[in-house]
């Protein structure tokens, strides 16, 4: 076999798997169509995937989904920024007094499994139905995991780095920002792609049921008027802008991140 | 020395408890009289910080009233039901892309992907297929729930220690004693970390989707004392509900003997 044909072949191999999940998918919607168009699934249901990809262009344009998408993302990053001040400055004091991250610590591993965004109408009434609630809900409910995060990246510094700080006879701060900061830079970004993407589910969830803003009320939006090919073609929109952000985010934290 | 260390730890430790308590106590009570203080001064809406005593009497009515445990129970049995059925179907596609390689590498990067989204949009479908009853409630919980569980197992099934494996076919077990006697005791751990996760979203699956569009459940209470504008009986509602998801949240991490690893 000459080495061309063998590396063929490993591409060929390199590719089976992604090739099965996508023909699935489209084998999937070729069914889908097949079925809704003989009549065995309810159209008024179901529509076709043809129309529900017909309508990708109607919905873009009528329903002004950049700006919608502008508003949810200006929303999540403005909960981003807020997460990443109050998030990585609560945990920097927790781990700074520890006797506060002793009695609070698992306050707020609690806080992490409640069901906080249940909170939205309690926000409604504090801040109005505008974005600011919106942005709070997604602030509050993503701020545990950076907390945690924070802590858990600061205590686990290796401890030869803290003594090499020691005999260079630095002061607090300087551990602080010469050492510790550094060390727990990768857990940090871990905790705030964490907290950005409970930012993401919880903003667009809100926009939904409040019916107010950006991405998550044109699914409403849509299904209100049982415009039923518009809102799958929405629900597709919004499924796949939180994969994209999920996959930059993560590209950004590899990126930024320090070699292991 | 390592005896004479742990009683040294232990000497100090019991102080070291004391002064936690005390700060806890500190803080809980410097915020709760915080929270009266605002609620008497006049700076905010009134009731949007209502007072602590309005607070307990709203707690104590709704504990003692029929009709919440009622609700309870709905929006329990719903979140029971999709747990079951979303935690069954996620541990036996996780089970299944654990065991195969090609299947992992063709599908998991769709629940890689997938299971992070806002999954509260698919609502509206849910209702077209399952009516507005608790059906499209337990479907969207058991949606949510679906994912962590399969990634989770997934990911635990390929860690599995393969000397373990490699007891078992040396003992000659056949399929069902190797899944019985090495890969489920192996992945309990991952097992219960998934549906700790899954109960998590699930319950937050049902309870909104009980806020959307309901009339019974927890879910549907709130957003009828928030629609009345009853802010004590708001925040008595919530109150109850994150004790018990916390609750439940605990009881599910020590049933599976998660403090148990931690602690290791």
């Amino acid at each position: 076999m000459t080495a061309s044909a063998r590396s063929q072949r490993s591409a060929a191999r390199d590719y089976a798997p992604a090739v099965t999940g996508f023909g699935m998918l489209v084998a999937f919607l070729l069914l889908m169509e097949l079925l809704v168009q003989t009549g065995l699934v309810n159209r008024f249901i179901v529509p076709p995937p043809s129309e529900i990809i017909a309508s990708f262009g109607r919905v873009i344009v009528e329903e002004h989904v950049f700006s919608r998408f502008v508003l949810t993302l200006t929303e999540c990053l403005t909960a981003g920024v807020m997460l990443t001040i109050f998030g990585v400055a609560g945990g920097v004091i927790m781990h700074r007094f520890q006797l506060l991250q002793q009695a609070c610590e698992t306050w707020v591993a609690a806080m992490a499994s409640a069901p906080i965004v249940l909170m939205y109408p309690l926000f409604l009434v504090i801040f109005g139905r505008n974005s600011w609630t919106i942005i709070m809900m997604g602030f509050i409910s993503a701020l545990p995991p950076v907390i945690l995060k924070t802590i858990e990246g600061i205590s686990g510094t290796r401890r030869v780095l803290v003594n090499v700080g020691r005999s260079f006879n630095l002061t607090g701060q300087q551990q602080f920002w010469k050492i510790l900061f550094p060390a727990a830079l990768p857990n940090i970004f871990v905790g705030i792609r964490l907290g950005l993407i409970f930012a993401l589910i919880n903003i667009v969830g809100v926009e939904f049921l409040i019916n107010y803003g950006g991405l998550g009320q044109l699914i409403n939006d849509l299904a209100e008027r049982y415009d039923l090919p518009g809102t799958y073609a929405a629900i597709c929109f919004v499924i796949l802008v939180s994969v994209l952000f999920f996959m930059t985010l993560e590209k950004i934290e590899r990126w930024l991140r320090p070699i292991d | 020395m390592a005896e004479t260390d742990r009683l040294r730890k232990a000497a100090l430790s019991v102080p070291m408890i004391n002064q936690v308590t005390l700060l806890r106590v500190a803080i809980i009570l410097s915020l709760l009289a915080i929270w009266e203080f605002l609620s008497h001064s006049g700076w905010l809406y009134r009731d949007v910080v209502p007072s602590l005593l309005s607070i307990g009497h709203a707690l104590l009515g709704l504990l003692s009233s029929p009709s919440y445990y009622f609700n309870l129970g709905v929006t329990a049995a719903e979140v029971a039901t999709a747990l079951a059925i979303g935690g069954a179907s996620g541990i036996a596609f996780g089970v299944v892309l654990g065991a195969n390689r090609f299947l992992a590498r063709a599908y998991e990067p769709y629940l890689y992907y997938l299971g992070p989204t806002p999954k509260i949009i698919f609502f509206p479908i849910l209702i077209m297929w399952f009516g507005v009853g608790p059906e499209s409630k337990i479907a969207l919980g058991t949606l949510s729930c679906f994912f962590p569980v399969a990634l989770s197992v997934a990911a635990g099934m390929r860690a599995i220690d393969k000397v373990l494996i490699r007891v078992g076919i040396s003992f000659r077990a056949n399929p069902w004693q190797m899944a019985m006697k090495i890969y489920l005791p192996a992945m309990r751990h991952p097992i219960i970390n998934g549906i700790r996760l899954g109960l998590g979203v699930a319950l937050i699956g049902t309870l909104l989707a009980e806020t959307k569009l309901s009339n019974k459940g927890i879910g549907f209470l709130i957003i009828q004392a928030y629609s009345i504008f009853d802010m004590p009986r708001t925040y008595a509602m919530l109150i109850v509900l994150f004790v018990l998801a916390i609750g439940a949240n605990g009881l599910v991490g020590r049933l599976g003997g998660l403090h148990g690893i931690k602690q290791q």
